[in-house]
């Protein structure tokens, strides 16, 4: 049954990345018309709500996501199995979210109160 | 007189203890001469000590698959001629992603341990003493079940897979779809059972659905259909559950 929590986690995940890959890509091209500067995505992101909630749950559903694809690659292709297998899918989805949250937190934090 | 024409053949030879080894034999040629007529050609005339695995011969069996120039078949009933096309030499081995036990025959133990694994068992709704439950032929689940049962258990579907191949621990299509006709009989009793043993590791969702099940099965079975089948049914009493 672990398994197959695991299996649905990832189906859930991708289910709630879906909609914010199409908004991230819409970002990216409306971002960079006229050049692309600092100032101008931080000008956009610090102090907003908005967008701390929208890159954090994206950034927890692109963890949980990408730790357990990579878990699946790892299992056939490198051979690993049972703990070493969940420990660096594990190690894979703490880091991506220690980075992400990283990211998240310094272009939304502080800023125009 | 016509010179008689042969063909040549690369035959996989040793046990699970030697690296393989290819011998190579000329075979005389005929008109709808199918692989396993050529193995058996070899082993009558040319080395009786070949090893190899068949019964029926007319395809209900399940015994005669091997790989055949790199693809899993039946070879009572594949031509020569469909395999040769412009290629010099056939080369038969033994199935993949199976332990070898001696030149062709390959262990098959593996394959039904799964079998019992994914419990293809039937669990009954009655017993001997009560009357035989009817099952109508038109219900939906029939027709599911019904697509899945003219398996023969040849093993194709599982040399075929290549996530097989890359997790031993995976189930493999023949069980799954086994499980999923099972799954869709009106005489199953244990259907929570069911998905209990084929949602474990190794289960329906390791299955990628590249579909090789389906595409080489020589019975036009739809396996990976079958396994899509099980995750979905999963699914829906993972909510159930979760609700």
């Amino acid at each position: 049954m672990r398994e197959f929590h695991l299996y649905m986690a990832q189906r859930l995940s991708a289910l709630v990345m879906a909609p914010f890959v199409l908004v991230h890509l819409g970002l990216i091209i409306y971002a960079i018309q006229g050049g692309l500067s600092a100032a101008e995505i931080l000008g956009r992101t610090q102090g907003s709500v908005f967008w701390f909630l929208f890159y954090g749950m994206f950034v927890v559903a692109v963890s949980i996501h990408a730790a357990l694809g990579l878990r699946t690659i790892l299992g056939e292709w490198a051979g690993l199995r049972g703990r070493a297998l969940d420990a660096t899918a594990a190690v894979i989805g703490l880091g991506l979210f220690a980075m992400g949250a990283h990211a998240v937190y310094a272009v939304t934090a502080g800023g125009p109160a | 007189m016509t010179e008689e024409t042969t063909i040549k053949v690369r035959v996989q030879r040793g046990t699970a203890d030697d690296t393989p080894r290819f011998d190579r034999f000329e075979v005389p040629a005929h008109d709808s001469q199918t692989v396993l007529d050529v193995v058996s050609w070899i082993q009558q005339h040319a080395d009786p000590g070949l090893t190899y695995r068949f019964a029926c011969r007319v395809g209900m069996c399940g015994s005669c698959a091997m790989m055949v120039n790199g693809v899993p078949r039946w070879t009572c009933r594949t031509h020569v001629r469909k395999v040769l096309g412009d290629a010099a030499e056939i080369e038969i081995r033994p199935l993949r992603n199976l332990p070898v036990i001696k030149d062709l025959a390959a262990d098959l133990d593996p394959f039904f341990d799964k079998w019992v694994a994914a419990e293809g068992r039937h669990h009954p709704t009655r017993t001997r003493h009560d009357p035989i439950a009817p099952v109508d032929p038109g219900s939906a689940e029939r027709a599911q079940a019904s697509a899945g049962i003219e398996c023969i258990n040849c093993a194709v579907c599982y040399a075929a897979c290549d996530t097989v191949t890359g997790n031993p621990d995976y189930l493999g299509p023949a069980a799954l779809q086994r499980a999923w006709t099972l799954f869709n009989d009106a005489k199953e009793a244990d259907r929570d059972a069911i998905l209990d043993a084929v949602t474990g590791p190794g289960g329906c969702t390791s299955c990628h659905s590249m579909g090789s099940c389906t595409a080489y099965c020589p019975n036009d079975l739809d396996p990976m259909s079958a396994i899509a089948g099980l995750k979905r049914a999963a699914a829906r009493r993972y909510f159930r559950k979760a609700g």
